[in-house]
Order: C-alpha cells, then sequence, then structure tokens
C-alpha cells in the first residue's frame, strides 16, 4: 500500500487536503447540533424567549445546510482525486503487462494479471474513493462526538467509555469466528463449481453410462455442504447487529440513570442527557463505518500490493530502451553491415542451442539447424518436445541460454525485439481471435490495404467461407472467435500472418483442424505466392511438414533427427513410426 | 458480507408477477417458519419501539430537577428499558437465524432442481450455452436471491413495521409536531427521486464501461504473445486508455451525482431542527414536556432513515428478481422427452443395428439426413468419414437417442429404440469420445464410472487391455491417483488411453469411437491405436475414423459432407465411384 501511496497518492496530496478541510467544517456542524438542542433546553427556555428559540432554529438550519454543501463537495473531490488515481494507475499497469516479457508473463501468469487489472484496480479506486469519504467523517465524528460529551459531562461520558471496548471485544471475536468459516464457504463453493464444470462438460459421458442419478447425488451432498456452511457463517454473523443494539441501548439506559443521580446532585441538566442520547448514536454509527473502512483498508492493500509487484518487475522494455541506446552508439550499425554478406546463407538458424524456462532441466537441448532463404523448415515431435520453443526463441520472446540464434546470420540477442518481429508472420498453437471484424482481425492494427487483406485470405484459402458470411469481411466475430469452426479461426489466423508478406512465416500446429484437403491447398497456395519467405512449419501431422526442405524431429527437447522425408524414413526410427501411425501402414 | 452497490445493475425482471409467484411457491414450502419468522418480526420491532416512549417518560422523572428526581420511576423506566431491549434483541437475532434457515432451504432446493434439470437436458443445450453462463446461474444468481431473501426481506418488514409505529408513536407524543414530517417526508422523498433519477442511467453506464473495459483487458492480455510478434504494443495501449478514460469517467459521473448520503443527512438534520424549535416552543406554550421532546427526536431518527433504505431495497429486490427468472428460464428448459410408458429395458444387445428411412435435421426445417437405410451386423465395423466439421457426429447422436429422429426407423437387435428405456439403450454401447472427460477422483473410480461395483481386478485388467496400468503403478498413489484439471501429472494422450480403459470395463457389444486425437504425442498416439483395436475386437462398431488402416479395414464406410451422408460402400467401392470419398482419400496423400 505505501508504494501505491507513495508513487500514484502522493501528487495529489494538496488537492485531497484541501478536500479534507471543507470535509472537516461539514462534519464539525453535525456535531454542533445535538450540541444546541441541550443549549436550547437548559438554557434557552427557561428564559421563555419564544425570539431566541427561533434564532437559534436559524444557527441549527445554517449548521445542516453548511454540512450537506461541505460534505457534498468534499465527496466530489475525493471522486475525482479517486479517477485521477486509477486513471493512471491502470494505465502504468497495462503499459507494463504489455511490455512484460514472456518469462515475466510466464511467472504471474495470465489470469492472475487480468485480475489484477480488473479486480484489484477496481478495488483501489473504490478505496481511495472511499476512504478519503469516511476516512474523515467516522474519526472526527468518532473523537468529536467523545470530546462532545467530555465537555458537556465527563462523568456520563465515563459511561460512553465503558461500552466502547465491551463492543469492540463482540466485533473482533465474531470477525475472528466468521472469517475462517467464510474460507471453508469458499472452498466448498469452488468444489460446486468444479462439480457443475466438470459435468457440463462431461454431459454426453454422463447419460451414455446412465449416471445422472449418481451425479444428482454426488451434487446434492456439495449443495448440502455449501448451504451448511454458509448457514453456520451467517448465524454468527448474526449475532453483530443484536447484541450491538442491545449494548446501544444498555448504554442509553446507564446514561439515564446516572443522569438522574447526576442531576439530583445538581451537576448536570436534563438536556444533557437528551445531547447524550443523540450524540451515543453519533459515535456508535462512526465506530461501525470505522470497522468498515478496516475491511476495505485491508482488500485495498491485498490489491494495491498484488499492482505494485507487477509494476516493480522487469520488463521488456527497458530492455528496448537499452538497445536503443546501444545501436545509437554505433554497434547496431557495424552490425547490420555485417548482416548482409550472409543473408544469402542462412535466414534461419540455430547453433547449438540450450535453452530452459524455469532454468532446471532444458527445454531444448544442443539443437543446431540452418534454413535457407524461401527454404521451409518442419518441425515434428511429441507435445512438450520443445516445438514452440524454437518459434518463441527465434522471434526472441526468450532469450537462448547457451548457444546462438541468428535471424539472417545475426544473434536476436543484439536486434531490437520489435524490428525483429516485424519480420515475421506467425500463428501461434491456440492463437488469439479478437472480438472484431474479420477485417480488422486480419489487419491487426497494421498499415495494410484493403487489397493485401483480401489476398491474404485467398491465400489463406478463407475467402470462400468470408464470403458467405452476412457482412464478409467486416463479419463481427465473437469473443476467441467462438462463431467460427476451428478451421475457419485457424484459416483466419493464418491470413493474419500471410498478410503483410512477411519475411518469415511462423505456422505453430495453426492447420490441425483443417481436413487434409484444405491443409494441402494451402501449403501449395504458400509454395506459390511466398516464394521469397521462409518457411517454418510445426505440425502433428506429418503430411504438413513431409514435402518440407528440411525436417527436425525433436523428442524431450533433444535433436533425434534432421533431415528430408526420405532420408528420416531411412535414419530416423521414430519419424517413421509416426508415419506409419498416421499414413496407413502404406 | 457488505454487498458490493456498486457493482449492482437495475435490471428489471420481465415477468415480475409471475416471478414472484414462483419464488413464493419455493417459500410456501416453509409457510410455518415463514409466518413465525413474521410474527417474530413484528414482535421485535414493537418492542424497540417501546425504548424511546419508556425514556421520554424516564427523562421527565428527571426533569423535577436538583433533589426532585423520582428515582423510583427513573428505575422502573429502566428496568423496563432493558428488558424491552433485550426481548427486542433476541427476537431479533431469532428471526435473522430463522430466516437464515428459510433462505437457505429454498437455496438448496432452487439449486438442486436447476442441476437435476441440466442434467436433463438434450445434450445440445450445452453446445449452444456457454459453461461460464450456466454457472453463474447455478451459483451468482442463485446467490442474489439468497442474500435477497435473507436480508432484504426482513429489511424490508422491518422498516415498514418501524416506520409506521415510529410514525403511530409520534402521533402519540405530540400530534402537533408530527406536522414538521409535512415538510420533511415529502422534501426526502423528492430528493431520493431526483438522485435516483440522475443516478441511476449513470451507474448503469459506470458497470457497461467497466465491463467493456475488463473485457478489453482479457482479450488482450489472452493475446499478448499475438499482439508482441505484430509489434501492437504502443496501439493496444492507445486503446486501452480511451476505455480506462470512459471507465473511470463514468465512475466518476456516477458518484459526483450520488448525493444521498449528505442529502439524506441533511434532510435528518432539518428534522431536528424544526423539532427542536417547534419543541421547544410547544413546551413554552405548555404542550410538551422535556421527554416528550426527547422522545420525538428518537422516535424521528428511527422514521426518516429507513424511508431511504427503501429505494435501495427496492433496487435490490428488483435484481433479485431478474436473477430469480434466469434462473427459472433454465429449470422451465424443455427436457429430454421422457420413456415410453411402456418402455423396456434392453437386455444382452447382441448388436444388430438397423436404421430404416431415417430422416433427421436439428431443426425441423432443415434435414440433414434422407432417408437413410443401413444394415449392420453384430461384429461388424463402420466406419464415418467426413472433413472437420463435416457432421460426422449427427449419426451417433441418433444411435445413442441424444435425439430422436424425425421420421423412420433405428433398431437394435429388431427392437425400435424409442420403445427402450434410454438408459439401457445408452449402456448397451461403449463410447470413446475425443474429449476425454473425467472427474475429478481417483483414477479407479474413474475406470470404475461406468460399472458400479466393478473389483480391482476387473479395473486392472481393463487398464491393462488399454496399455495404460504400467503408466498407473509408475504413479506414486497408483490407482488412487487423484486426477484434477490443476494436478496435469496426466498427459491428454494418457486421459485417452484412461477413457479406453473405462469403455473397455462396460462389455458391451456395441461401440462408439472417436478416434480423433489431436495434439497427442506420437508414441501415445501408437498405444492409443492399439488399444482401440483390442476395444473394437468382436464389437459392433461404429468409428468417427481418422486413420487410414481403420477406414480400409472397415466394413461399410459412410462419407459425410456439409451434414449429409454423400456416399456410402467399401473403400474398394467408393474408390472405383471416383467421388468426394476418392478425392479425400488422394488428398492425403498429395
Amino acid at each position: 500500500m505505501q508504494r501505491l501511496i507513495s508513487k500514484y497518492i502522493r501528487p495529489f496530496y494538496s488537492r485531497m487536503a484541501f478536500g479534507f478541510l471543507v470535509k472537516f467544517t461539514g462534519t464539525i456542524m453535525d456535531l454542533f447540533l445535538p450540541w444546541i438542542l441541550a443549549y436550547m433546553i437548559d438554557n434557552i427556555i427557561p428564559q421563555g424567549e419564544w425570539k431566541k428559540i427561533i434564532e437559534w432554529g436559524f444557527v441549527m438550519l445554517l449548521c445542516s445546510m453548511v454540512a450537506a454543501i461541505g460534505t457534498t463537495i468534499a465527496n466530489r473531490m475525493a471522486s475525482k482525486v479517486a479517477t485521477d488515481v486509477t486513471e493512471i494507475v491502470r494505465h502504468d499497469l497495462f503499459e507494463k503487462i504489455m511490455y512484460l516479457s514472456n518469462k515475466e508473463t510466464d511467472f504471474w501468469t495470465k489470469p492472475s494479471l487480468i485480475s489484477r487489472l480488473t479486480t484489484d484496480t477496481y478495488n483501489v479506486h473504490q478505496a481511495v474513493s472511499r476512504l478519503q469519504r469516511m476516512g474523515v467523517r467516522s474519526p472526527i465524528l468518532l473523537l468529536g462526538g467523545l470530546m462532545m460529551t467530555l465537555s458537556l459531562d465527563p462523568v456520563l461520558a465515563g459511561v460512553l467509555f465503558c461500552i466502547m471496548p465491551v463492543l469492540a471485544v463482540i466485533m473482533v471475536f465474531v470477525s475472528k469466528k466468521s472469517i475462517p468459516m467464510y474460507l471453508e464457504m469458499q472452498g466448498a463453493i469452488d468444489k460446486f463449481v468444479r462439480l457443475v464444470r466438470e459435468d457440463i462438460s462431461g454431459i454426453r459421458v454422463i447419460k451414455a453410462l446412465s449416471k445422472t442419478k449418481y451425479e444428482s447425488e454426488r451434487f446434492a451432498k456439495i449443495n448440502e455442504e455449501v448451504v451448511e456452511r454458509d448457514r453456520k457463517a451467517g448465524m454468527v454473523m448474526a449475532i453483530t447487529d443484536p447484541s450491538m443494539n442491545v449494548l446501544l441501548n444498555v448504554g442509553l439506559v446507564c446514561v439515564v440513570i446516572v443522569g438522574a443521580y447526576r442531576v439530583n446532585a445538581g451537576t448536570s441538566e436534563v438536556g444533557k442527557i437528551l445531547a447524550f442520547l443523540t450524540y451515543f448514536t453519533i459515535i456508535l454509527n462512526a465506530m461501525l463505518s470505522i470497522s468498515k473502512m478496516f475491511v476495505i483498508i485491508s482488500k485495498a492493500v491485498a490489491s494495491s500490493n498484488r499492482i505494485m509487484d507487477v509494476l516493480e518487475s522487469e520488463d521488456e522494455k527497458g530492455l528496448k530502451d537499452e538497445l536503443e541506446a546501444w545501436e545509437k552508439e554505433g554497434n547496431g550499425a557495424q552490425n547490420n553491415g555485417a548482416q548482409n554478406n550472409r543473408t544469402q546463407e542462412t535466414a534461419l538458424e540455430f547453433r547449438h542451442v540450450t535453452f530452459s524456462y524455469h532454468g532446471t532441466e532444458p527445454n531444448l537441448q544442443d539443437i543446431s539447424f540452418a534454413v535457407k532463404k524461401g527454404e521451409t523448415l518442419g518441425i515434428i515431435g511429441q507435445t512438450g518436445s520443445g516445438k514452440s520453443t524454437i518459434a518463441n526463441l527465434f522471434m526472441r520472446f526468450y532469450d537462448a541460454g547457451e548457444g546462438q540464434v541468428l535471424v539472417n546470420g545475426k544473434d536476436v540477442r543484439k536486434m531490437n525485439p520489435g524490428t525483429l518481429r516485424e519480420k515475421f508472420g506467425v500463428v501461434f498453437q491456440n492463437d488469439t481471435i479478437f472480438e472484431n471484424t474479420i477485417f480488422e482481425n486480419v489487419r491487426l492494427g497494421r498499415d495494410l490495404t484493403e487489397e493485401q487483406i483480401q489476398e491474404a485470405l485467398l491465400y489463406a484459402r478463407a475467402k470462400e467461407f468470408v464470403e458467405n458470411k452476412g457482412s464478409q469481411v467486416q463479419e463481427q466475430l465473437d469473443i476467441k472467435g467462438a462463431n467460427l469452426s476451428g478451421g475457419q479461426k485457424q484459416r483466419v489466423l493464418i491470413a493474419r500472418a500471410l498478410a503483410a508478406h512477411p519475411e518469415f512465416l511462423i505456422l505453430d500446429d495453426s492447420s490441425s483442424a483443417l481436413d487434409y484437403k484444405t491443409d494441402a491447398a494451402l501449403r501449395k497456395e504458400i509454395r506459390e505466392h511466398f516464394k521469397g519467405t521462409t518457411t517454418v512449419i510445426i505440425a502433428q501431422r506429418i503430411s504438413s511438414i513431409m514435402h518440407a526442405d528440411h525436417i527436425l524431429v525433436l523428442e524431450d527437447g533433444r535433436q533425434i533427427g534432421y533431415g528430408t522425408h526420405e532420408e528420416l524414413m531411412k535414419t530416423c526410427e521414430l519419424y517413421r513410426e509416426i508415419s506409419e501411425s498416421q499414413m496407413g501402414e502404406g | 458480507m457488505a454487498r458490493d452497490k456498486d457493482k449492482r445493475t437495475f435490471e428489471k425482471p420481465k415477468d415480475r408477477r409471475g416471478t414472484i409467484l414462483r419464488l413464493g411457491a419455493y417459500m410456501m414450502h416453509y409457510k410455518w417458519l415463514l409466518l413465525g419468522a413474521m410474527l417474530l418480526n413484528l414482535a421485535g420491532n414493537l418492542l424497540a419501539l417501546v425504548g424511546p416512549m419508556l425514556s421520554g417518560y424516564a427523562v421527565d422523572a428527571i426533569e423535577l430537577g436538583k433533589g426532585k428526581v423520582d428515582f423510583d420511576r427513573v428505575f422502573y423506566y429502566a428496568g423496563l428499558m432493558i428488558i424491552f431491549y433485550v426481548v427486542s434483541s433476541l427476537l431479533s437475532y431469532g428471526l435473522r437465524v430463522l430466516m437464515l434457515v428459510i433462505s437457505r432451504k429454498v437455496v438448496y432446493q432452487m439449486r438442486k432442481d436447476v442441476f437435476d434439470r441440466l442434467l436433463a437436458l438434450p445434450v445440445g443445450y450445452f453446445d449452444t450455452h456457454q459453461t461460464g453462463d450456466i454457472l453463474s446461474r447455478i451459483s451468482y444468481d442463485i446467490d442474489t436471491v439468497n442474500t435477497s431473501l435473507s436480508s432484504d426481506l426482513i429489511q424490508m418488514l422491518t422498516t415498514i413495521v418501524t416506520v409506521v409505529g415510529a410514525f403511530g408513536m409520534m402521533i402519540v407524543v405530540s400530534p402537533r409536531l408530527v406536522f414538521v414530517f409535512c415538510i420533511t417526508v415529502p422534501l426526502s422523498v423528492c430528493v431520493t427521486k431526483f438522485i435516483t433519477g440522475k443516478t441511476r442511467p449513470l451507474y448503469r453506464l459506470r458497470s457497461r464501461k467497466l465491463g467493456e473495459m475488463n473485457g478489453f483487458v482479457e482479450e488482450m492480455i489472452t493475446g499478448q504473445k499475438t499482439l508482441k510478434a505484430y509489434h501492437q504494443e504502443k496501439n493496444t495501449i492507445d486503446t486501452f486508455d480511451v476505455k480506462n478514460k470512459e471507465a473511470v469517467d463514468a465512475y466518476y459521473w456516477a458518484e459526483y451525482w450520488s448525493v444521498a448520503g449528505p442529502m439524506v443527512n441533511f434532510v435528518n438534520n432539518l428534522s431536528l431542527t424544526l423539532i427542536s424549535v417547534f419543541g421547544a416552543l410547544l413546551y413554552l406554550a405548555g404542550q410538551m414536556t422535556v421527554g416528550n421532546i426527547s422522545s420525538f427526536v428518537l422516535y424521528s431518527r428511527k422514521f426518516s432513515g429507513p424511508i431511504n433504505e427503501m429505494a435501495n431495497i427496492i433496487n435490490e429486490l428488483q435484481s433479485a428478481l431478474a436473477a430469480a427468472e434466469r434462473v427459472f428460464r433454465t429449470i422451465d428448459e424443455p427436457m429430454e422427452p421422457e420413456d415410453a410408458p411402456d418402455a423396456k429395458v434392453l437386455h444382452d444387445a447382441q448388436g444388430s443395428v438397423d436404421l430404416e428411412n431415417v430422416s433427421f435435421g436439428y431443426e425441423p426445417e432443415h434435414i440433414i439426413l434422407h432417408n437413410l437405410n443401413l444394415k449392420v451386423e453384430p461384429g461388424k465395423t463402420i466406419a464415418i468419414v467426413g472433413p472437420t466439421g463435416a457432421g460426422k457426429t449427427t449419426l451417433i447422436n441418433l444411435l445413442m437417442r441424444f435425439y430422436d429422429v424425425n421420421s423412420g426407423e433405428i433398431r437394435v437387435d429388431g427392437q425400435e429404440i424409442r420403445s427402450l428405456t434410454r438408459d439401457s439403450l445408452r449402456l448397451a454401447y461403449s463410447m470413446v469420445l475425443q474429449d476425454t472427460w473425467l472427474f475429478t477422483g481417483s483414477i479407479y473410480d474413474n475406470l470404475a464410472y461406468g460399472k458400479e461395483g466393478a473389483t480391482r481386478e476387473e479395473v486392472e485388467a481393463a487398464a491393462k487391455a488399454a496399455h495404460i496400468h504400467s503408466f498407473i503403478k509408475r504413479l506414486p498413489k497408483g490407482y488412487d491417483t487423484i486426477l484434477s484439471d490443476e494436478g496435469t501429472n496426466v498427459s491428454k494422450g494418457q486421459k485417452q488411453l484412461l477413457t479406453i480403459a473405462r469403455a473397455m470395463l462396460l462389455d458391451s457389444r456395441m461401440l462408439i469411437l472417436d478416434e480423433a486425437t489431436s495434439n497427442v504425442d506420437t508414441r501415445t498416439e501408437i498405444q492409443i491405436q492399439k488399444a482401440m483395436l483390442r476395444l473394437m475386437e468382436g464389437k459392433t462398431c461404429f468409428v468417427i475414423a481418422h486413420r487410414l488402416s481403420t477406414i480400409r479395414h472397415a466394413d461399410w464406410i459412410l462419407v459425410v459432407n456439409h451434414g449429409e451422408v454423400v456416399e456410402q460402400g467399401t473403400h474398394a467401392s467408393l474408390m472405383s465411384q471416383d467421388g468426394f470419398y476418392r478425392q479425400l482419400y488422394q488428398a492425403q496423400f498429395e
């Protein structure tokens, strides 16, 4: 929390201080009212002058108005501050996340980043706004109320002070008791949600095996547990209000009794008792808000820590700035020159690359290959054998541990990630379709013409189904492309990769949902229209890569075969096995 | 516990009356408890209302002044106050507990009804409805109803009793001073109306803008790698800034006009001022005692607060009703039709399947199977082939009676399947699907899922036949290993083998198999193929085929395209036809 305050809230201190002052004035007015009432009853009424009564009435009205206006203005100022703070925090966080390296993204995980940017910033917004509102008012009401009662009658105030600790004890007791109960309930709810989710996804199996009754009973048990835990926790929580009420009213009775003695002894007046009864309510309400504030604060602290953790982590932007500085010094130019000489030799190359995501077991071990401009590299292997990692290393989403990754003969670590990536057109495994039109999905913010997009859709064999859509390329796609079939999604993604006629094309498992026929036609289009493009195809299906110029066979991150289809059929046992199982035993 | 008022959307139910009646019907199961709750509420609140009156009397006893305080009366009223307040609080706790019990019972029943209905729905429902949406109905929506029943309802009753009671008490104390409320009540109604009228659209806008921003964030972070690959960081941040600005501005303007707090406070203070002034004047005129003023002030506090709360409560009840309506809509989804009353149980199916003139369409106006005829003898293999998304699962849906034919007949062992119970028909098939569904539980439980009371030996034998036994043995806890979504201890291919083992255990004579195994590593894939072949032995098989060897060795091939069966025959006859099948086959070896 402190980190967030010092970075984002400090600049607003002066505005906040002014707001506090306005709020303070408004709140103090609230406290005057019962005091004036007591004064009227004890001092004005005995004088019997109705004019004075009306005068004081106007004073009370004035106080009420100042209170209302002051509080409203202060609240609005507080909202503005909260809004400005949130806008900046969110911007910084989003920018940070956009520039996070993949390693960092893996570390935080995407769902966690999303909830930090949505739920946590929302919590902070709410907290900053509410704490400014209540944070001033409640303590002032509490302290001011106590001071007022003290000044009215210290002995009667003593009664109040006796009640408050009891109240605090009850509040602590209830929250101590109920928080673990709610945690347990949350656990039960998780189980409950998991069961429903599971059963929905397995509904065919459940029906096929006639297990609906069994599932219904399983659900009943968890349902029972959730309800039962919820009820128990609720019963503890329900203690708070009635017991507060009892205490409040017992306190009032005590004030009346002690007041009676004091009045009898001539040390107090009846109007004061009346004022006390009102202050009592004010003070108790203030205590209630303060206890609510603690809940808000603890939530906000947790949220702001989650935000700051991300904000203070290392990102690629820093790396990028570093690189730009480095290139300015002239090192970059030298290297560019060196690159040109080698373009003809290799376009994409791995030299003894070893890499590990977590720094423990290597995900790639001693991989070497070289592909010339315009050639095609096919990569095949089991899931988890390191196929996609190769794509990640080329595009510098990660950096190789040992060995060198070369693009156009130049070490990628010496290239600006932005300019490096612009050379690539890529479809990742399970790549993203955005909730936008087909056109925008292919264009993806780049400077591309309508013709280029249409051409790309044609080459990706997507034109036919796109033209069958009501609004053609302007057809709106749902989140994750839910209104497209798997094969259609893949073709839109491929069109995206092809649209800018990239120097390098990486297709990672991007035709798995296409039937053999479409897959073959697609490869033909690429062969014919992208002659200068160096292509990497990562696949599970032999048919997708068997015609490649080079085929790399991976197993557990090791290179167990490299060559053409014919060569590998002779030399690589795994390759032959895969081929036979997929193509029939021939 | 504190409900997040800011996220509340001001939804309105479409059929309010119907929803209230149905909700009422749920609660009516507990009508005696409900009646008890009403009585408790009434008694508790009325007792609490007597309090200020008593304190007024006590103040009057004190007011006599120095040395003249009537202690007997003070103690008498103080004693009464304590009794009244304690009893009232006990009643109020009792009421809360009672409402908790009732509302939890209602919630339990509603969840059960929704879930049981889900299980009885045709499978097609789940293809067209988002899981997240269904989940939010069974958890979030029912929760909203729950909170509303257990707290809003109490609060509403309390408010009504308190307001009416406090008003009555004030009339008893001083009918003249009540005229103060002729000023403040209309004022507070007007202010509340104005504020809600102003803020309601703003709050709606605010949740919409926030939702849009959150949606954007989720999408962009999910696609972060892609955006980086296409160097779109800057553009995306710029778009985000716009959405962010809209979201925080909407938040600001909603808060700018939500001035209810200070305004209510002002009206309260105004009441206090007016009561003080007029009370003092009435006192001078000898029409009131100080005690009267005291009780009146306390009652007036009870009176004005709740009126304002009402607006909030009504909004909450509205959204609860809207939630209840969504829940009821799920409960009202049409079920799979019941089994025929004279449906027979299918025993020991031999596995002959006949389709005669079968026509079917998911929508009656769009028929995709036209007069399909097919005669399958026990032990034969039927391969269903076609491009992705061509509708290969349609036939399977009909065989398993996930859907019923529009016309024509399907017979198993000569019996029309609609004359059989669904359970017995479905159990006559084993099924291995592409999505390898396993539930959170031990491997043993998962394998024995289809056959109650399977022995350990039977389960292990099935696992051995499916080539997964040795893998299971190598796991630290063997067959007792818990499978879960988080634990990635089992790969997709191994999951497939587990579902094959589950099917092995069933011993049925008919099999439905989906061969597609994309994203499975190659070694496992070979094992899967072996296991599938073993599973197919001696069974009537319907295979959604992807492997050429399966297709070639099939006894009969159905070729499907655009949802329709376009060709059928043996491999040899189809190849000689030079039709769609031949094209498909050749494409693979191009």
